[in-house]
């Protein structure tokens, strides 16, 4: 198989280099940086302060990727932290304790403010306690986000985000940059973000096609990475969308299937649909697992934690704080385990899935816990072969590779032995 | 009733895991019942309508998990598992509703689990406020409790007014000074109330109508000052961690038997969540909420406003002089164990000694857990300050 490097590509790779760049000169260029989380970040109201953003968790998967996950884990460990808990944690903990060396190498400037979004994890509370004693109490900043239990967005929910965001994040965000709260730029931004959110839609529903020309998994991470980052209300995000779009639509156009780290794929055998975040350590081992049994994700529950769009949702000028808001409040992990369910089976219907799988991960509670659950349900409301898989984020000891594909091996077995007997009938 | 008997009265509500008593209060009052999860619900809002607030705390040692391990992966906590079994083996049936606070991501998914699974069970998530200024998450507290009010209205068929809420919130304000007073009681004598005997009493809170209970622990009080019993040279420690998943009572009995008499705890939490009254006044669910934004206890699953981690622990620490902190959570509890390291810090800071240990609440071997909180008590005995 030929390896192709796409234009969005490049592009992206050139927005994270340069985000982290300027994150590395933002002390003496005197900017002020933001900790923040993925799942409900305020990107457009951090950027409208000229404020620049650290996700943790991305540091945390980066590290991963790059192999250094275990030292910091093990780091954090050393000082305490329990085997038990989220290493996504213990991996930004530890990469503090050894001097906050960023994924490019550069080191990290220290929080000015810490926006704990409390946005669908219990644990990003207790993470960013943690940050705020280690970093000697920065000014920190709580954005409660009410569970969506019951399934919908209720008028006080609303309100209560977005008075909060007035009352309290915003007089937070003006005394730590020192500048006023500049509505009309928040506003362009948040159009800006709309706009690229309609590509991210069109992106993402481009796997309803036969073959998907997008992995929605394994390839969908990166397509998210932008939008649910620190670029989203840029002109560069909404670029990177458009030529992303553009490129797919030419796959869709040419009867391609999705780009692997080896290759285009040539052969579509399985449609499926994925919940739960990717391992990180062994993430091209991962993937290929499946795409050497020629599988493709069409749709999964990862790519909706920095926000779900394809129900419409889109970040409002018109009413800036409300939509903001709903934008937290709407995110995947903030939705009941009800609601999650009614989402994949809407995923495994819409995209003609042959079946779904569950990547449990050991270190994400919010996640995992009622997963069985799920997959009961699904099975029953869907008749699709549903699979099961154990791995973590970004522990390597928790990813045991030979279980893993013998477990995906018995269940594409699976699924032709549904098939056999759904041509027998 | 003697010591012995009030604390048999207990150990068998305590065994109660087919919730009988539960059943008969419903005969005997035609009315109904609601669990509750760990940590805190405001009860007075179930006892205003007429009905039976049932703490719920996992099944413990009790009960064998048939197919509650069938819903949870192995590296989630206990006790969502033994309260799956003690559902679909028919246990709670007597319930009319369950309440799932905000504490963990666990609890939280458990809800979702609860209203696919039990259908007709009212079920509701409650959604604490993070946000501590009463315009913002005091107003929004204040319409889940008023939410909560009217649901149990409905699910009664009763009209609660403002009198009623009050005369719950007195009831509940006296039982928690009369809790004060069995804490305060046991941090200066100890040994007239062992951990084993406090943390049943406190379990009867789970099922106990407020009146009974209340009489129940003034009734121990009275007894248990004219109890002989033996001093022993045992360090004072605060047990910590023990908020969600309940210890098994054998373990409390082998901390105790190590060395170590309990001074504070934080098990049952629930009970003394609120730090003295909430308010009798015209809006009571606005003392409610007031109570829960200004006058309650600091745990893991709260956020901590102040920066200030550790201090309340500190505090508990210094008003029961104790020697040391036993920092006891389940496995896999995230609020727990991500809190720990935060506050080792502090206690370090203040040369505070402790020691830490995992359990389950079904745990069933104790020798190591008695032999490190022995040594612990030990190397106080020997090189502490006292």
């Amino acid at each position: 198989m030929e390896v192709r490097k796409e234009k969005s590509m490049t592009l992206q790779k050139d927005m994270f280099a340069n985000h982290f760049k300027r994150l590395s000169r933002a002390g003496e260029e005197g900017r002020k940086v933001v900790y923040t989380f993925v799942p409900g970040n305020l990107n457009e109201l951090i950027r409208s302060f000229d404020m620049l953003p650290v996700h943790p968790e991305i540091n945390a998967l980066q590290s991963a990727m790059r192999k250094k996950s275990a030292n910091y884990i093990r780091e954090a460990e050393k000082h305490g932290h329990s085997e038990d808990v989220c290493t996504y944690v213990k991996c930004d903990v530890g990469m503090m304790k050894t001097g906050n060396i960023g994924p490019t190498g550069e080191k990290l400037p220290d929080p000015d403010l810490l926006l704990l979004s409390y946005t669908g994890c219990f644990t990003f509370m207790k993470w960013f306690e943690i940050l705020r004693q280690e970093y000697n109490n920065p000014p920190t900043v709580m954005l409660q986000v009410p569970y969506q239990s019951d399934g919908k967005i209720t008028p006080e929910m609303t309100n209560y985000v977005a008075d909060q965001l007035r009352d309290v994040v915003v007089p937070a965000m003006e005394k730590v940059s020192g500048t006023e709260f500049d509505a009309e730029k928040l506003r362009t931004f948040l159009a800006s973000s709309a706009r690229a959110e309609d590509d991210l839609v069109a992106i993402l529903a481009s796997a309803k096609n036969k073959p998907s020309p997008i992995d929605a998994y394994f390839g969908g991470v990166y397509y998210i990475g932008p939008i649910f980052t620190a670029f989203r209300g840029f002109d560069s995000c909404e670029e990177y969308y458009r030529v992303l779009r553009a490129e797919i639509e030419e796959r869709v156009n040419n009867g391609q299937g999705p780009i692997t780290p080896e290759g285009q794929m040539s052969e579509e055998k399985y449609r499926l649909v994925v919940e739960g975040p990717p391992n990180w350590t062994s993430f091209r081992e991962f993937w290929k697992m499946f795409y050497d049994e020629s599988a493709v994700i069409v749709a999964s529950s990862y790519t909706k934690v920095g926000g779900i769009y394809d129900n419409g949702f889109r970040h409002d000028p018109a009413r800036p704080f409300e939509s903001l808001a709903d934008y937290c409040l709407g995110c995947y992990t903030n939705l009941n385990l009800p609601s999650r369910i009614d989402l994949l089976e809407k995923y495994i219907k819409d995209y003609d899935a042959d079946g779904f799988l569950i990547n449990s991960i050991k270190s994400c509670n919010s996640f995992s816990a009622g997963q069985l659950l799920i997959l009961r349900e699904l099975e029953d409301r869907t008749g699709k072969a549903g699979g099961f898989i154990e791995s973590d984020l970004v522990d390597p000891r928790y990813f045991s590779p030979a279980n893993i594909k013998n477990r995906l091996e018995s269940y594409f077995q699976m699924i032709d032995a549904k098939r056999r007997t759904v041509r027998n009938a | 009733m003697s010591v012995k008997q009030i604390i048999k009265k207990c150990e068998q509500l305590y065994n109660d895991i087919d919730l009988f008593y539960v059943q008969e209060w419903k005969e005997k009052h035609k009315s109904r019942a609601i669990g509750f999860m760990p940590v805190y619900v405001p009860r007075e809002l179930i006892h205003a309508a007429g009905m039976l607030p049932v703490g719920i705390m996992g099944a413990g040692d009790l009960l064998e998990i048939i197919k509650g391990d069938a819903y949870f992966q192995s590296y989630i906590c206990h006790i969502p598992r033994s309260t799956i079994e003690l559902g679909i083996s028919n246990r709670l049936d007597c319930l009319d509703g369950m309440l799932f606070p905000a504490i963990c991501d666990v609890i939280r998914n458990l809800s979702g689990m609860f209203k696919l699974m039990f259908k007709d069970m009212y079920v509701k998530y409650i959604d604490f406020p993070q946000n501590f200024l009463k315009t913002l998450g005091g107003n929004f507290y204040q319409h889940e409790l008023r939410t909560m009010s009217d649901d149990f209205s409905q699910i009664n068929n009763v009209d609660v007014n403002r009198d009623d809420l009050n005369r719950s919130i007195k009831l509940y304000n006296e039982n928690r000074a009369v809790i004060k007073e069995l804490y305060d009681l046991r941090s200066q004598n100890p040994h007239l109330v062992p951990g084993s005997e406090l943390y049943l009493l406190m379990r009867a809170s789970n099922v106990l109508e407020i009146t009974e209970y209340t009489a129940l622990l003034r009734e121990y009080i009275s007894e248990t000052v004219c109890e002989k019993r033996p001093q022993r040279d045992n360090i004072r420690v605060v047990v910590t961690g023990v908020f969600c998943e309940q210890p098994p009572l054998a373990l409390i009995r082998a901390l105790e038997n190590s060395g170590c008499f309990i001074v504070d705890d934080d098990w049952m939490l629930g009970a003394r969540f609120i730090l003295g009254d909430v308010a009798l006044s015209n809006d009571p669910i606005n003392a409610l909420a007031d109570a829960y934004l200004n006058h309650t206890v600091c745990t893991a699953s709260k956020y901590d406003q102040d920066g200030n981690k550790g201090a309340f622990l500190i505090e508990q620490v210094k008003k029961a002089k104790a020697e040391g902190v036993i920092f006891a959570a389940p496995s896999f509890c995230d609020p727990a164990l991500l809190e720990r390291p935060m506050q080792q810090k502090a206690l370090n800071r203040e040369n505070i000694p402790y020691t830490s240990f995992k359990y389950s609440e079904n745990t069933g071997q104790f020798q190591v857990i008695k032999e490190q909180t022995g040594t612990f008590a030990d190397s106080i005995k020997l090189w502490g300050d006292s």
